[in-house]
């Protein structure tokens, strides 16, 4: 629940953000987040992200759904409660899939969206602090974290340089639960990506 | 483009091996022929003519399925084919090739009168009996060969004219009004192709070719399973070339993440076929008709048991384990392996759906069956890395072709 200190850049054109990102990291600073009116493919990879796990969890939730279908019911139909129909052996696994699909849908979907606010920190009633209106719009907003040490002039007259048009400096408090993972500040390095 | 290799030459290693795998299929063919087709045997002629019926037909859908990949593609404004999509073309030149196969083998099964493979060729039959008299006006000689002659015909037609037109890519780059009509006319001579393939592969040519062995039995999902059967061998067939393009240095503008599409193609649409299987098998599972049933009765119970949960394994349970996660679909071995694996399961697959109808008593896999196969395979190695040297392998004018270069997954 901490409070802290943000410079914030406004780009208008993903062609100067993507140098600007790169430049910024490789400076040293740490980048909040950089808030796009769009999804801007490598910008992940540009701003140093890790791989999302939320597939993983995915997983997990999902086959949780199949087996607790598969337990469930064949626990009702051959040992709780059997009944005949239609003449099917009592274990009449076909007939079961789908509700196993269906179930293994269910968690995974469930379970991905509540993983998701959690680690975006969205829940009911929780105010977020918005940057800058316009990143919803047409502008790129670019956060970056202060540190004690940071000199907000120099970090404001860094980004301009590297083709910022609008700066401020914000106060925002940052998550709301334990457990937000705060991604380490790792330096840009311009290394050789190899292709294949 | 300086530093980019346009033209593939085939290794004379291949061209060896390609002619290599024809000759010995070309000795099973004619051993087949003189042992099996010209036997007394009914049994014998009938495994032969089902062979070479199962063989032929699953090779023209699969390349068929390259040009059907083009269509689609094509009219979802992809971009992201074109680094590659010289290899579906050179894949789906085969279509001419393998479908006047299928034509010669389908017509001497008509006009030989081999009515223990269809059933409805027998006029005496059919008159006796209520069920056939009905299908009548679907199942007879005429009408097949006539929607057969049309059926090859212009799924080579439109395949041809979709390889025409982009040759323009290879010329001078285009203005945007250039650009914009060649679009417009990709999107005109897919959207035809697609119809026509909709018509066909989508509804009456599996229905015709190969559902009509059990004349009696009908599934409405059978088609669908079909196509979805010869799209991910055609996708897989796709991924092979590609991976062997790359092993050989080619197609530099294609990269991990045109191969994680194509990886994602395989395994969503094994998933698919996976559904069609399943909902064919389970609505008569659980209605349980005797009419129906009899198409399961000797593949599930009988002799087929094996080949049949076989298949199962392979394609499905092997591509949902082992294509799943993200840095599967992006490894060029493992995707090479799955590709390999995959096309076997749905060979087999329609091994099953052929001569499990043919010879319900025994499973007749065996030296016939592989001999064919090395024959369509050496066909399809010959003729696709012929086609594939006679282009550029890049379309370097293509409006889309920049799309394709920064495409990230």
């Amino acid at each position: 629940m901490a409070k802290k200190k943000f410079v914030v850049g406004c780009f208008e054109d993903e062609a100067v953000l993507f140098p600007a990102v790169k430049k910024v990291r490789a400076a040293g600073y740490k980048i909040h987040d950089v808030y796009t009116p769009f999804a801007v493919h490598g910008l992940d990879h540009a701003m140093g992200l890790r791989e999302t796990s939320l597939h993983t969890a995915g997983f997990i939730y999902g086959i949780t759904g199949t087996t607790t279908a598969l337990s469930a019911i064949s626990w009702i139909f051959t040992k709780d409660w059997p009944l005949n129909i239609g003449g099917k052996p009592h274990f009449a696994l076909p007939a079961w899939i789908p509700i196993m699909f269906e179930l293994t849908v269910l968690f995974a979907a469930v379970g991905m969206v509540l993983t998701f606010c959690y680690l975006c920190q969205l829940a009911p009633g929780v105010k977020k602090h918005h940057f800058h209106p316009r990143a919803t719009d047409d502008l790129f907003v670019m956060a970056i974290e202060c540190t004690d040490t940071t000199n907000t002039d120099d970090l404001q007259a860094f980004l301009q340089s590297n083709g910022a048009i609008e700066l401020s400096v914000q106060v925002a408090e940052e998550g709301w639960w334990f457990g937000r993972y705060d991604n380490e500040n790792v330096p840009f390095q311009n290394k050789e990506i190899v292709a294949a | 483009m300086a530093s980019i290799k346009m033209q593939f030459e085939v290794p004379a290693k291949m061209k060896t091996w390609s002619l290599a795998l024809i000759a010995v299929g070309l000795v099973a063919l004619v051993t087949g022929l003189v042992t099996k087709g010209f036997s007394a045997d009914e049994h014998e002629q009938t495994q032969f003519w089902g062979t070479l019926m199962y063989n032929s037909i699953f090779w023209t859908l699969v390349c068929n399925a390259a040009m059907f990949f083009i269509g689609v593609t094509t009219m979802a404004m992809g971009g992201f084919q074109q680094s590659f999509r010289r290899v579906p073309e050179a894949i789906s030149t085969m279509v001419p090739i393998f479908g006047a196969i299928t034509f010669a083998v389908l017509m001497y099964v008509i006009f030989g009168h081999k009515h223990h493979i269809y059933h409805w060729l027998d006029t005496e039959a059919v008159a006796n009996d209520p069920i056939l008299k009905g299908k009548a006006g679907f199942l007879n000689p005429v009408f097949f060969v006539i929607w057969t002659t049309l059926t090859i015909g212009l799924w080579s037609l439109f395949g041809w004219r979709i390889r025409k037109l982009n040759d323009q890519a290879d010329g001078e780059p285009m203005t945007a009004e250039e650009g914009a009509t060649f679009i417009y006319k990709n999107t005109v001579r897919a959207a035809t192709f697609l119809v026509w393939f909709g018509l066909t592969v989508g509804s009456t040519i599996p229905w015709l070719w190969m559902m009509s062995i059990d004349p009696h039995w009908y599934s409405t999902m059978y088609s669908w399973y079909t196509f979805a059967s010869s799209f991910v061998s055609g996708m897989s067939l796709i991924a092979l070339w590609v991976i062997y393009l790359k092993n050989k240095g080619y197609l530099e503008l294609t990269t991990q993440e045109h191969l994680h599409d194509i990886g994602k193609f395989m395994f969503a649409f094994s998933v698919f076929w996976t559904y069609l299987w399943f909902s064919q098998y389970m609505l008569i599972w659980y209605a349980n008709i005797p009419e129906e049933t009899v198409y399961f009765k000797h593949r599930v119970q009988g002799p087929y048991k094996g080949i049949f949960f076989l298949n199962l394994i392979i394609n499905f349970l092997c591509p949902l384990i082992i294509l799943m996660k993200r840095s599967a679909k992006r490894n060029y071995t493992l995707v090479a392996f799955m590709a390999v694996l995959i096309l076997f399961g749905h060979w087999i697959d329609f091994y099953q759906m052929v001569m499990g109808s043919l010879s319900k008593e025994h499973v007749t896999l065996g030296w016939l069956d592989f001999g064919i196969l090395s024959l369509f395979v050496g066909l399809m190695i010959f003729f696709v890395s012929r086609a594939l040297a006679s282009k550029p392998l890049i379309p370097k004018s293509h409006p889309f072709l920049k799309e394709s270069i920064i495409h990230q997954v």
